[in-house]
């Protein structure tokens, strides 16, 4: 089992676990394990076709497996993977979409 | 009587030697007589980091970029975009440069518009640390405050809100520039082949990715094959503050596919480094540097063999106040979990 983080913006639809313990060899088979036990993640997370959403960064062990082996990349029992956001200046986060509706009004 | 402390020593030490003396000689003069201090920007100095190399094989050299005029690499990015804002003539008698910015571009900003007589005014997160107003109000900027818990993506907001209110505003915006990583691949790239013809790897700060960005097309064309490795922050959790995964943000001028590996970096780890990096080192830094040291160290811990250059965006003055080398990295954990911002 391999220790899957969950960010803040997912954990509503993942029960509200900060952190889930999943089993799979790959990544893809991780996060296919995740999307089984909470379903409404799959939308969120992959696009129509199936591949990931553009703004969601996956890392193993701090890597991001878009320049490992992607959802190909292998995991271990003891490997940490991470779901991330993508977000602005690498940095404190906020959705810039509902920073403009709260300026906007 | 005072017992004074053995200087560290440490087995990665070389001897003194200087291969590549002012090797970028060609491109512009180092430390000599500039016209103005915007002249002075770029041509920083490429010093080996010997100590911080977990890998006796591969060496490490850091970039400087505390050495530009107002601190940060970010001066050589606003002498760029205000050039581009110039020639493409944006620019009115009564324009006012606006730029989100959590601080380094701001003061930059700042810096040259005061030296060319432009009005400038920055929109930062209200989290920032004090010294980074100081200096932006210092160089006769206005600063405009954005909520700290929305972050960076808060003041992109706010900033390109105003612009769409108020025709005074024109906005460089160095996410989405072309000229940000332009002024990289014309200046830093060339002076870090210049200065290190043997480099196999290069790392830096995922922020905006200008640096990454131009770095990487430059060393593309002119030396293909070497590594462009990202450092990028693991941000606090409480301050990813977005409603869904689509609301993230990509740089505009981000290119992915143009990296080749990239490290997420804890707040914890970088802060720990940058104290190892003033205490083995005698190199002041800012935390960003710090993240970029460790993504260094674990593509050297990778390597059999080779040189590795890491870009060490800013110096650690601006971070004074946040009790970044001093405080217990506990407790500055949980403060940064709430979105103290230092990228």
């Amino acid at each position: 089992m391999s220790t899957v983080w969950i960010p803040p913006v997912l954990r509503a639809s993942a029960g509200g676990a900060k952190q889930l313990d999943l089993a799979g060899g790959t990544v893809g088979e991780v996060i296919n394990a995740l999307i089984s036990a909470h379903p409404s993640l799959e939308s969120q997370i992959r696009t129509p076709e199936g591949g990931l959403n553009r703004f969601v960064n996956v890392y193993v062990n701090g890597q991001d497996i878009r320049y490992l082996g992607g959802e190909s990349t292998a995991v271990a029992p003891a490997d940490e993977v991470r779901l991330l956001p993508a977000m602005a200046g690498g940095s404190t986060g906020g959705s810039v979409a509902l920073a403009l509706s709260r300026w906007s009004r | 009587m005072v017992t004074l402390r053995e200087p560290p020593g440490h087995a990665n030490d070389h001897q003194p030697g200087h291969e590549h003396e002012h090797a970028h000689e060609a491109l512009s003069p180092h430390g000599g007589r500039y016209d103005s201090i915007l002249d002075a920007i770029g041509h920083t100095p490429l010093v080996e980091i010997p100590r911080m190399s977990p890998n006796p094989n591969v060496r490490i050299f850091a970039k400087l970029e505390m050495m530009n005029p107002t601190g940060s690499v970010k001066d050589r990015v606003a002498r760029a975009l205000i050039a581009d804002l110039e020639a493409s003539h944006r620019l009115q008698p009564d324009s006012i440069i606006l730029e989100p910015t959590s601080g380094n571009t701001g003061i930059a900003l700042a810096m040259i518009g005061r030296r060319k007589g432009y009005r400038v005014a920055l929109v930062m997160p209200d989290n920032v640390t004090q010294e980074r107003r100081q200096l932006a109000a210092l160089f006769g900027a206005e600063v405009i405050d954005s909520p700290g818990h929305l972050g960076s993506n808060g003041a992109i907001a706010l900033a390109k809100h105003l612009v769409a209110k108020d025709p005074r505003f024109v906005m460089p915006y160095q996410y989405g520039n072309p000229a940000n990583p332009l002024a990289h691949e014309t200046t830093t790239g060339p002076e870090i082949l210049a200065d290190c013809p043997e480099i196999d790897v290069f790392v830096a700060g995922l922020g905006t990715g200008g640096t990454l960005m131009g770095v990487a097309r430059f060393l593309n064309r002119a030396k293909p094959g070497v590594r462009i490795v990202a450092a990028e922050p693991l941000p606090g959790e409480n301050v990813q503050g977005l409603r869904s995964l689509d609301d993230g943000f990509v740089p505009e001028i981000l290119d992915p596919d143009l990296l080749d590996a990239k490290y997420l970096v804890s707040n914890r780890d970088a802060i720990a480094a940058l104290r190892d990096l003033v205490d083995r080192e005698g190199i002041f830094a800012g935390p960003s540097c710090g993240a970029v040291l460790v993504a260094a160290a674990r593509e050297a811990r990778k390597m059999t063999a080779g040189t590795i250059v890491a870009l060490l965006p800013d110096g650690g003055w601006k971070y004074l106040s946040a009790g970044t080398f001093n405080r217990d990295l506990d407790e500055m954990e949980s403060d940064l979990e709430g979105g103290v911002n230092w990228w």
